[in-house]
This record gives structure tokens, sequence and C-alpha cells, in this order.
């Protein structure tokens, strides 16, 4: 699950990671009361779920409170549209304003599980403001890792290791090896995947501050977290995706014209390969599950036929636990209630194979059937045409 | 011979008084697979289906001799059974629980004792065929033969050994190690029994994107691996940034592409099928059967 920067922020700050003075606002007028509060200068920063933020647009300086409500006027309800938002973009619902401080450095932290050491693993570099991904490309060498175990948590001599490594010193060493320790116990505490501080801020003054964050939590953990579940924001979701979530489907849009029902997840994404090699596109990853229901399967074709760009659909059921014959009685009742315009190519095997064909034979549907995976894409490639 | 698991194994079930459990656990003993006992806590001298429950795994092991252990509990819940299975001395304790936060599975995999094998989580289990199963997987469509299949996947791992078995291709033993990004076991580990088991003559390995698996296996295999090996890697389509069903298949920072994975297994030598239509045959190719 992802956050907004400023909720990210909020995180962090209950473990005593020390983050700049600021407010979340929807209006201008908002962002003209939280800059007169802070007195001075103020950044006002778009809050979506996506990076790439500053070179869109989305982060602007403001000198005192009518800069402010003004600079938000414009931010709010533009479509940013960065590298990671994709060419669609996303409306600007939210502004962080908070306060602008003097930059001495900006360096990099960041920590994330890896999954070949199966730790967690801090990553500090003076490369503060530039993507982790490309400092590992160009400065390799510039990454310092420290692991650290779920239990005993990052150790004080860890974070000092970084800290001389850095060249800090003084009052700023020390408070860059306190922020170190409650960065790696925020991420173990709250179930995070990633807790990125980029850029880390050491101020004209000494000081060390988040000056941004990103946190994406575990979904598999979140009910052990109701405080960051309720910060979910819809509105950022894939309106299907949101829909899916709530049958339990594992559904990702996608923007190819072929729609996929696929139980498993492996088999789903070798599905979508295989469409790709006969010439089509997906149009979403979708699996059911290993325990669907009939009522599952209804709502899965609901929802994939919802997706207007979707001109032909495959199925693709390899029966283990779920049953070929369960499968086909819940597409049947599927296609009847919602009057299915677009041709289904529909693939079973496995268990209860010959009662599922049955069913799908005499339901009158115009049903393609394919013996197999290759035969399955070719003819739902060619009815998408 | 098989690996790890054969019809001499004894098992507890945890979580057999469970839907899931009871259903499965009937399943494997259907199999031939020695299903001596269950465990739930609380439970402790009931019988489902015969088979007597026990409190901890500590009696069930006490009491039957178990040496594994087939894990069907919830997943906030599966953490605590694990450990307590490697605590009770099991040998080979096979985790079905999909859905495990991250953080539990890094804490098993570092406070896990006395050498217990753990497959799974997340994973359609481990089948001998002919001679046991433990595990969620269709039996039917298995035959005992010489192949070795290894995978992070459940259904795309059924579809292999339906291609391998109607190719007249039976299975030495077939190991889903599961789609979390902290498996217990891995593709080496698993990779390394096939090496040294006499019945199995070549090894299907099917992977997915994220995470380094796949390279770590070709590594081994361009090291050490003295039977041919063929794989598939699932999610050549995927969009980056985005978790794929499992847990651990995502791509992340540009890291764990199928493209990347795929070129590793090529560079060790390994024939890679482009479509998954085409696992089957490859590996009958790579074993000179067609």
């Amino acid at each position: 699950m992802k956050v907004h920067e400023y909720q990210a922020k909020e995180i962090l700050a209950r473990f005593g990671v020390a983050i700049p003075r600021g407010e979340v606002v929807t209006t201008p007028e908002g962002a003209r009361s939280v800059a007169a509060n802070l007195g001075g200068k103020v950044v006002v920063k778009a809050q979506v779920h996506a990076g790439g933020r500053g070179k869109a647009g989305g982060v602007k300086l403001a000198n005192g409170p009518d800069e402010a409500s003004e600079v938000a006027g414009r931010i709010l309800g533009m479509n940013l549209v960065s590298k990671q938002t994709g060419p669609e973009g996303k409306i600007v619902r939210k502004v962080l304003v908070e306060e602008a401080l003097g930059i001495a450095r900006e360096l990099y932290l960041g920590v994330v599980l890896d999954r070949a050491a199966g730790l967690p693993v801090l990553m500090a570099s003076k490369f503060g403001g530039m993507e982790i991904e490309e400092v590992a490309a160009e400065h390799p060498e510039a990454i310092l890792k420290e692991h650290f175990g779920p239990l005993a948590g990052l150790q004080a001599y860890q974070a000092r290791k970084l800290g001389f490594a850095l060249e800090l010193s003084g009052d700023t060493f020390k408070k860059f090896v306190k922020f170190v320790a409650a960065l790696a116990r925020a991420y173990n505490e709250s179930d995070a995947t990633l807790a990125e501080i980029n850029p880390l801020l050491i101020t004209t003054d000494g000081d060390v501050l988040a000056l941004d964050a990103k946190m994406n939590f575990d979904d598999n953990a979140i009910a052990r977290h109701p405080d960051i579940a309720e910060m979910r924001d819809l509105e950022e979701e894939d309106p299907l995706e949101v829909e899916a979530s709530k049958f339990d489907l594992n559904y990702i849009k996608l923007d190819g014209t072929i729609g996929c029902m696929v139980n498993g997840a492996g088999l789903a994404m070798a599905t979508m390969d295989i469409i790709k090699h006969a010439g089509g596109a997906p149009a979403n990853f979708l699996d059911v599950g290993g325990g669907a229901s009939q009522e599952r399967v209804e709502n899965a074709f609901r929802i994939l036929l919802s997706d207007a760009s979707v001109k032909a659909v495959l199925i693709n059921i390899f029966g283990g636990i779920v049953r070929c014959d369960m499968i086909a009685s819940g597409v049947v009742a599927a296609a009847r209630n919602l009057a299915v315009k677009v041709p289904i190519v529909l693939r079973l095997q496995g268990t209860n194979v010959e009662e599922g064909r049955r069913i799908l034979a005499e339901s009158g549907l115009k049903l393609q059937s394919a013996d197999g995976m290759a035969d399955a894409a070719a003819k739902v490639v060619a009815a998408a045409r | 011979m098989a690996i790890w698991l054969d019809s001499s194994t004894r098992v507890v079930v945890q979580g057999l008084t469970g839907k899931e459990g009871q259903f499965h656990a009937a399943k494997c003993r259907d199999y031939g697979t020695k299903i001596v006992a269950g465990m739930t806590p609380g439970k402790g001298g009931m019988a489902v289906d015969g088979v007597p429950v026990f409190n901890t795994v500590a009696d069930a092991r006490a009491a039957t001799g178990c040496t594994a252990s087939l894990i069907f509990v919830p997943p906030l819940a599966a953490a605590d059974a694990i450990l307590e299975a490697a605590d009770a001395g099991i040998e080979l304790i096979v985790c079905i629980t999909e859905g495990i936060p991250a953080r539990d599975e890094v804490i098993v995999q570092h406070a896990r004792t006395k050498g217990a094998r753990l497959i799974g989580p997340n994973c359609p289990g481990i089948i001998s065929p002919g001679k046991a199963k433990l595990g969620i997987m269709p039996a039917h469509i298995h035959k005992e033969g010489s192949v070795g299949v290894v995978s992070r996947s459940g259904t795309l791992t059924y579809e292999a050994v339906d291609q391998l078995t109607k190719l007249g291709l039976g299975q030495s033993t077939c190991v889903g190690i599961g789609g979390d990004p902290v498996p217990g076991t891995s593709f080496v580990d698993v990779l390394q029994a096939f090496n040294a088991d006499p019945q199995t003559e070549g090894i299907v390995m099917i992977g997915e994107i994220g995470g380094s698996a796949e390279e770590e296996a070709a590594a081994y295999v361009k090291a050490s691996m003295k039977k041919p090996v063929v794989a598939f890697i699932a999610g050549q389509t995927a969009p980056p940034g985005r978790r794929m069903g499992h847990a651990g298949a995502i791509i992340s920072g540009g890291k764990g592409t199928a493209a990347e994975k795929i070129a590793a297994l090529q560079a060790a030598g390994i024939a890679v099928a482009v479509s998954p239509a085409d696992i089957g045959i490859t590996m009958a190719r790579a074993l000179g059967r067609v």
C-alpha cells in the first residue's frame, strides 16, 4: 500500500524521525494560513502517489502567505504528469506546505528488503536527490549498505559507520545517528516495504531533516496497522482495481485489448506472455485465486468487462483446488447477467474438466473452447481483431 | 529416490481441524501419504477422519514419530506455526498459507533452528509422484518418472507437469517454492538436491519476475549442474513497479525483469522456453526424447 508524502512523514515522526514543520491543505486559503503560521519562505508540494513531482511543476517555493496561496491555487487541481504517473497523469487534490530550509547538503537514505540476503538493508549515499537506481548505475561504490536483523534492529555502530563514511561531524553527526536509527525502527515496526528519505537534508544550521519521504507498506501486514490502513487514498488508485480489491481479486489494469481471467498468479502472467507472443496485448492481469468461488468468478468477469478497451476475453483455468465445473457455472451465470457482447475463448484443464465443458456446451452461449494455451492465445488474438 | 519426500515420510498437519486442512489432508492420504497426526491448539484429543489431533507439535511428534509437517493456518498465525514445528524437531515443513507478512518471513528465516527445511510459504507444496504428496496440487496430472520440477508458481507448475506427463515424461519430485519474497527454500537448494538424486535426469525450473533467485540458480547451474535444465520465466509482459499477484513478483527499480533472468539462464547454458506452451517439449528435446 502506498501513502502520500505528508502521511509518510507523519508516520516517521512518530518514531522520532525529524521532519520539517508543515501542514497538508486542500485549498489556496489553507495554504495562506499555514504559510502565515510558519512565517518566512515556504515550499508548496503536490501530494500524489508518484515521484518526479518537482520536474513536473508540482513543487514550488513561495515568499510568504500571498504567494503560497497563489502557488497552491496553480498546483491544486492540476493534472500532474511525470515519468512515474504515466502519460495520463494524476490530478492534485492536496498540497503540503512546509517551511523552506537552508540547504547545506543533500544525502540519500532508504530501507528495503534485500531478498537475496533475506534481511532488511539500509542504504545511504552522498548523492541526495538522485534516484537510487541511477546512483547504482553510475556510482555503485557510493551506495553504503547496512543489513539488520528484524529482531535486533539496526545497531548504533552501524549508523555511526554511515555517519563517518558520509563525513558528518559534531552535532550533525549525532543527529544523523539518531535519525538513521529512527528510520530503521519505523521501517521494521510499521511493516514497511520501503522507507526512503530522498533527499535527507543537512541544513545550513547543521540540522538533519527528511526533506522528502516515501513509504510503502506490506499489504499482507496491513491488518496489524489499522492507523496506516486508514491512510489509503482510493482516489489515487485505478477505480477497477479498487473494485477488484473488494472481492480479494488480484486485478491490474494494462493497456491492451484482451481481457484475461486466470487462476493463479504465475499462470496469469504466463497467459499475458503467450497473448503477446500470439501478436495481441493483454488488457489486464487478473488472478481469481486458488479458492475461487462462483461469486468471485462472476465479479471478476464483471470487472474485466467494464474496461471499455476489452475486445475479447480469454479465460484460462487450470483446475487444481478450483473445479472446472464451478468456473464454468460462474462464467455462464456472469455472461447471462451481463449480456456479454465480446467474444470469449475458454481454456479449461484439470479437475472436473468434462463436467465444466458440458455446462458450457449446454449453456447456449457463444464460447470458443481451446485446447491448450497456444491454441487459446491464437484464437483470442484472432477474435480481438 | 526422489527428493525430501517419499512413501515412508510421517506427517503432522497443522490446522487439520480447519476446512482446508481437512480437505487436503484427505487428498494427500488418498495418494498414499502417511498422515499420522493433526495439530490444533485446544483441540487435542479429537480425531479427524481417524487421525488423532494434538495440542502441540511436540506432543504429535512424541506420540506418532512424525518428521514432516503440512501447514494450513491463517497468515498472521503462520510464522508461529512454522517456528513451533521447527522447535519440535520436524525436518520438513511445508507451509501452504498465502499472505504472510514479509517481516514474519524474515523472522522465521533467521530464527529457525535445528536445521529444518521449510518449503513455501505461499506454495502448492511438494509431490514425489507414485510415492507421496504434501500439498494441494491435483495428483492425477502427475506421473512417476525422471524429471525434477521446481517452481515459484502453483497453477503454472500444474501446466508444466501436465505438458510433461502428456509427452510421457514422468516426474521424480515437483517442488513449489512459493511466490513470496523470502522463501524458505530457494531454487539453488532444490537444484542441488536434484543434482544429487539418481532418479532425476533433467530439471524444469519455472521462475518469474522479481528478486534474483533465478540469477543465483543460473550461477549454480553453470558451476555445478550435471543434468540438463530447462526454464520458463513468467512475466515477460508485466509492467514495472506492480505486484503481479505473488508478493514477490515485482520489478522494482528496473531490477528483476524477465529479460534479465532469461539472459542469465541462457548464459548458463539453460534452454529457456519462450512460450509457456513449450515447457514440456523443451525438456523433451533437452533429454533427447524427440
